[in-house]
């Protein structure tokens, strides 16, 4: 085998067979879109099922669905404030992911953010300027966020603790807390509710647009932007970032090339929870102006699904937010016509059909591209084989 | 409140955490992580609130929680197994999907946004003690058994010794010629079969279903599976514990002695510290979340 290669390389017209082999590990951007393509396709089946088990025709929910959301300004303000709060819970997610971690907890830490930013902002003098007031909120909501995630950080870094376990664990012990401190500490009588902010709060979209008018859009989404924008830098143009990813594909090669994994799984978890946090401000500082009970109410969760769809990156997460943003506020719209779970149900379907159509596109364009290299192969060796008389008789 | 009263109380609370407990070991300990124990555990309580109001009888009732309990294990089967989906994203979604799957049905079905109407339920419908008369469910020894059971089923049969060899070292159950993918199919039918009769538990013994009735159970079954470490007695166990410190909690609700959302923190925080390994460490299955 080795001698005519030997003979290959000496000989010049042999460079005429392409030197360039298929890519073997397939399109890296089809990966990513085409999963989320048949996930959209299973779920509007679903969906369609579901219409017409109540007896509605699904164009007409369809169509209700979209002229609620994208129809007026009204609707498209609903969907970006909503796309807000869930872009920071997606980042969350997918900061952790990208290190290779589950950060299941984003649901309490986004309550805590929210939380203590609407304490300092509660605690703040009435005459603070604005931009003081809305930066040491932001600060707390990132620390507030960020502290609790440090617990599943360390013990995982530590002593190798599931973070997916306690994340979860802890998103109890934490609501509960919360529950306690506003119920039987801070709030206004009869609510539950903390006083209001006297400084720090963000302006709706509406002050500058008046078609929003009544939306609870607010320009926390610039906030939003600015973290996804960040986050991106973060992750693929600093050599933290190239750390963390390299924890998250391969930690023990990682080891190797001098990284300190347990450092960065700490520092990422805390990120992560930093970036959760920061989603309070959405409601806190931007929509209602003060904490109350119960206002993440799911956002944290909807964040893995944001993250999923946004394949971990920050301008798909972008993208997904409002995909996912679009529907909650959709089945706001088309109650009258059949119940507003339908798109929760949808929700999940395009969570269940993204998570199982990945790996399974990811096999099958792997497959495809496997062969393709094969038949690369076996063409390029029958040419080699075709030529090779004529390469030994020039010997 | 005399100390039997108490006893009977808290083992009321625990059944259902020890049926999802069960339900949770047996797919764990087959190497399928147990996220979705509060959806499957949901699902059965309207199963069952369906079947006996149909049927007119909470057996058909425990039917009807199983068949809906079975359908969305086979959506985690075949997400999980089939398609080597992710758990930890499945599980969350499973959950997700069930709560809206529900209210969405309820709304269908009953038409209203809480609750399903009285459904009949296990006898105790003119007993004088209300306590002794949830006893005559017969899904209070389901859940009485049901660990012990599968302690017995883990360590004394040949399916046990293979569900164990899946969920440790699958690759080498695979040299054995034990089918890895079937085994976790079995393992994960019965635990959520068990997982829902503990949803059913509920629905039969409040003779409705209300929206999202399960509270969080699910995930207090997780907790003791894992503060328990996996073993099916020391789960069982913890299952008590922790229906111990609520029913404590719910005699003590006129003393305040202590907020009762610290109460509600104990089963959490106990996992978090066994996990830490701070009082003899909690060591999953090898194999836990990894499907090839």
């Amino acid at each position: 085998m080795s001698e005519p290669n030997t003979q290959m390389k000496s000989t010049g017209e042999l460079l005429t067979v392409p030197a360039v082999p298929p890519r073997v590990a397939g399109n890296t951007l089809l990966e990513n879109t085409l999963p989320i393509i048949v996930a959209l396709a299973i779920a509007a089946v679903v969906g369609d099922l579901l219409i017409l088990t109540f007896g509605e025709s699904p164009a007409t929910v369809y169509r209700l669905l979209v002229e609620g959301t994208w129809g007026n300004a009204y609707g498209i303000g609903q969907v970006l404030y909503k796309a807000t709060t869930l872009t920071f819970t997606g980042l969350a997610f997918a900061l952790a992911g990208r290190a290779g971690l589950f950060n299941v907890g984003a649901e309490s830490q986004l309550a805590m953010g929210g939380f203590v930013a609407g304490v300092v902002g509660m605690l703040l003098p009435a005459g603070t300027p604005g931009a003081l007031g809305l930066l040491l909120c932001l600060v707390a909501a990132a620390a507030g966020g960020a502290t609790v995630a440090a617990v599943p950080g360390a013990l995982r870094a530590r002593f190798g603790a599931s973070e997916v376990i306690v994340t979860i664990m802890l998103n109890f012990v934490v609501l509960a807390l919360l529950n306690w401190l506003v119920s039987a500490k801070i709030h206004v009588p009869e609510t539950l509710h903390t006083p209001p902010i006297n400084s720090g709060g963000v302006p709706r979209l509406s002050d500058l647009f008046a078609a929003f008018h009544g939306s609870a859009a607010n320009w926390t989404i610039i906030i939003a932007i600015t973290a996804a924008l960040v986050s991106w830098w973060y992750l693929f143009r600093t050599r933290g970032g190239y750390e963390l990813r390299a924890v998250g594909l391969q930690p023990d090669a990682a080891e190797y090339g001098g990284i300190s994994v347990p450092r960065v799984i700490w520092v990422s978890m805390c990120m992560s929870g930093a970036l959760a946090g920061l989603g309070g401000l959405n409601f806190v500082l931007g929509y209602k102006g003060y904490y109350e009970e119960g206002f993440a109410g799911g956002a944290g969760f909807l964040g893995i699904a944001v993250a999923l769809v946004g394949r971990n990156h920050p301008f798909g997460i972008l993208f997904a937010a409002l995909l996912f943003a679009t529907l909650s506020q959709g089945g706001l719209a088309v109650n009258a016509l059949v119940p507003k779970q339908l798109t929760d149900i949808l929700t999940a379907v395009v969570i269940l059909a993204v998570a199982t159509a990945v790996p399974e596109v990811q096999r099958q364009l792997r497959a495809a591209a496997a062969n393709a290299l094969a038949a690369f192969t076996r063409a390029s060796a029958q040419r080699l084989a075709a030529q090779r008389p004529s390469a030994e008789g020039d010997a | 409140m005399s100390a039997i009263a108490f006893l009977l109380q808290t083992i009321r609370i625990a059944i259902p955490y020890l049926l999802a407990a069960a339900g949770g070991v047996m797919s764990e300990r087959v190497g399928i992580i147990a996220l979705g124990l509060e959806g499957l555990m949901l699902s059965g309580a309207f199963g069952a609130a369906m079947g006996s109001y149909y049927g007119g009888s909470p057996w058909i009732g425990l039917l009807g929680a199983l068949a809906a309990g079975l359908v969305m294990t086979g959506v985690l089967a075949i997400a999980t197994l089939r398609f080597k989906a992710n758990q930890v994203v499945v599980g969350v979604a499973l959950n997700l999907l069930v709560v809206a799957v529900t209210r969405f049905f309820l709304r269908l079905v009953f038409d209203s946004a809480s609750n399903s109407p009285r459904v009949p339920g296990f006898g105790g419908e003119g007993t004088a003690n209300a306590m002794l008369a949830s006893f005559a469910n017969p899904v209070v020894w389901i859940g009485l058994v049901a660990l012990p059971a599968l302690g017995w089923l883990l360590y004394q049969t040949p399916f046990g010794l293979r569900a164990r060899a899946v969920g440790e070292k699958p690759e080498a159950a695979v040299t054995l010629g034990i089918n890895v993918g079937a085994l976790r199919l079995k393992g994960l039918l019965l635990g959520g079969a068990l997982a829902s009769l503990g949803g059913a538990y509920l629905a039969l013994d409040q003779h409705q279903f209300t929206d999202g009735m399960t509270a969080g159970r699910g995930f207090i079954a997780l907790a003791a599976v894992i503060f328990g470490r996996w073993e099916p007695m020391r789960v069982a166990v913890a299952c008590l514990l922790f229906a111990g410190a609520e029913t404590l909690q719910i005699q003590l609700q006129g003393a305040q002695l202590v907020p009762s959302q610290f109460v509600e923190m104990i089963p959490y925080v106990l996992t978090i510290v066994a996990l830490a390994g701070v009082v003899g460490r909690s060591v999953a299955p090898a194999a836990l979340g990894k499907t090839e």
